[in-house]
């Protein structure tokens, strides 16, 4: 559970960090997409051109999203635009793309696919020479010029959003004010919104699976404890006579058994903590490019609770059943 | 002899087998004055037992009188009886039913803990401890103990809550004729140096000659039960 939440939170995380990376103030995405699309490029590259006419703009470049596999997606950009509002890419091996077929990739995407500059890749159906290896951060981790990608994609002159650069931070709101009244349905985000909305909650479904992933972990701490509990019980029939011919009461055998359920809990809680660490460790390794995980401190607490709650309901009819054990009979049981 | 600590008048116990009604016991009548050391002799199925369980509060009787340090068991809920045998009664088993996975030390401390003494200072048990000798065996789980020791650190599991009544199910049924002997000395030494009223169940005249007073059982009736 601690996984699956740090991986949301991590994924959401990345999306925004790199969003963050472009140094642009102000995104302006297409009517009806959603915050954190996969979707292709349903917008006018004209948009930019207006954009660019608006008071205090100084910068705006237009990038189209393409989804490859999974979540992996490339996104096609003018580079020296996008160099201008940016600052540009900080190579850590090769250089900027010079000709046809080449591609720059993040240093997490050339490490999870052992790439470096002059290597092959094979992506939408043709193969690409890495230009360059840049640090991750900035937009995406494959990138390509954005007509390029057009015409692969048959999206001539269509983007997926445009960023905006403002002269002065303090007019962002005012110029968004103005956006907004010209382009009706368009979302239009300053970077802090943007940033601030990727969250767990404005992703739809994602809510819904971490309550089921919740669930998950109830059954599996109920079954987990109903199951050893049961299964202790039964191998300590004789124990429990025993405490119980020397006047144990219910209460006390049911604190003994309890008391085990909730080292159990916290025990399984403290695990879960350093397979989170684990997983994390794995994952920074073997796939930096495809899955971001986020050790999730503000969880800990949750999954505890949700660890005890699964344990205690799974310690309740081994409980019951010890409490009840006739002590002639349990002395008996071999 | 003193008062009486034990008496049980016309005891009945009858378990229900199914369709099948077993008389286990028949009309017993019992009286042990406190301070003897008395044993139940009889042969499997005579009802030994289930008298040992009915004293011991760990079965509650079908009809009669049990009294047993001045409490009528007959009257006694679950929960009353489980009190009682947290006070007033020690157990002592043929198979010493010691907890494996806690020290000597620590299957006497939980007697203790239940009766909810534990923090009590008892100087008299160290003499108890040394009497058994046991005293250098008690940080010892009870596999790295001899059967003898086993059932000593059982004993002192058994008195260490100063009960009325030390009850003993055929305590030497799983030792040597060695360990048997010294158990049983240690037994009737408890009695005679410390006072313990003690009740031994067992089929075997050797070990009942270490008791008092021996009681015969059969087919769930004593034949001579008179102190």
């Amino acid at each position: 559970m601690l996984t699956l939440v740090g991986l949301s939170r991590g994924m959401l995380a990345d999306v925004a960090r790199r969003a963050r990376g472009v140094g642009a103030d102000i995104v302006v995405r297409p009517p009806g997409t959603s915050l954190i699309g996969l979707s292709s490029a349903p917008m006018s590259e004209k948009m930019v051109d207006f954009l660019l006419r608006q008071p205090h703009v100084t910068h705006a470049v237009g990038s189209m999203t393409h989804p490859l596999s999974g979540v992996t997606t490339i996104t096609g950009v003018k580079l020296d635009e996008f160099e201008r509002i940016s600052g540009g890419f900080k190579y850590l091996d090769g250089g900027p793309i010079r000709g046809p077929g080449q591609i720059i990739v993040d240093n997490f995407y050339a490490r999870q696919n052992n790439l470096r500059a002059g290597s092959t890749i094979r992506l939408l159906n043709r193969d690409w020479r890495v230009a360059g290896v840049v640090e991750e951060g900035k937009l995406a981790r494959l990138v390509i010029p954005l007509d390029v990608l057009q015409d692969l994609t048959a999206n001539t002159g269509k983007i997926s959003q445009v960023w905006v650069k403002v002269d002065d931070p303090a007019n962002v709101p005012a110029v968004i004010a103005s956006l907004k009244a010209q382009l009706k349905n368009y979302p239009i985000y300053s970077m802090e919104e943007l940033t601030s909305l990727i969250s767990v909650n404005n992703v739809p479904g994602l809510q819904a699976f971490i309550a089921v992933i919740i669930a998950l972990a109830i059954v599996v701490g109920f079954l987990v404890v109903f199951l050893s509990l049961y299964t202790a019980v039964l191998e300590r029939t004789r124990e429990i006579g025993i405490l119980k011919a020397l006047g144990a009461s219910p209460a006390y055998v049911l604190n003994i058994l309890f008391r085990e359920t909730v080292l159990l809990a916290l025990g399984g809680t403290l695990l879960g903590i350093l397979f989170s660490y684990a997983t994390r460790l794995v994952i920074m390794s073997w796939a930096p490019a495809s899955l971001t995980q986020m050790i999730v401190p503000d969880w800990w607490g949750i999954a505890g609770a949700i660890a005890l709650a699964g344990a205690l309901l799974g310690a309740t009819y081994p409980g019951w059943r010890a409490a009840r054990q006739d002590p002639i009979e349990a002395l008996a049981y071999e | 002899m003193s008062e009486a600590i034990i008496q049980v008048r016309d005891l009945r116990k009858v378990f229900r087998v199914g369709e099948v009604e077993v008389h286990a016991l028949r009309g017993v009548n019992l009286t042990v004055p406190r301070g003897e050391f008395l044993c139940v002799a009889g042969p499997s199925g005579s009802g030994k037992s289930t008298l040992f369980h009915i004293l011991g509060g760990l079965l509650a009787p079908t009809s009669g009188t049990v009294i047993v340090g001045g409490y009528d068991l007959s009257r006694l809920s679950d929960a009353e009886r489980t009190a009682l045998r947290r006070k007033m009664v020690g157990f002592v088993f043929q198979k010493f039913n010691l907890l494996p996975t806690l020290t000597a030390a620590d299957n006497i401390a939980i007697a203790r803990h239940i009766a909810g003494r534990d923090q009590d200072q008892d100087p008299w048990f160290r003499q108890v401890l040394e009497l058994l000798g046991i005293a250098d065996r008690l940080n010892h789980k009870p596999s790295k103990l001899s059967g003898g020791e086993q059932q000593r650190v059982a004993i002192a599991r058994a008195i260490v809550n100063h009960p009325a009544i030390l009850l003993a199910d055929e305590p030497t049924g799983n030792l040597d004729s060695q360990n048997s002997a010294a158990v049983l000395k240690l037994l009737r030494d408890l009695n005679e140096r410390l006072g313990q009223t003690i009740l031994l169940i067992t089929h075997d005249p050797t070990v009942a000659s270490y008791a008092h007073r021996v009681v015969h059982m059969l087919d769930g009736r004593l034949m001579d039960a008179g102190p």
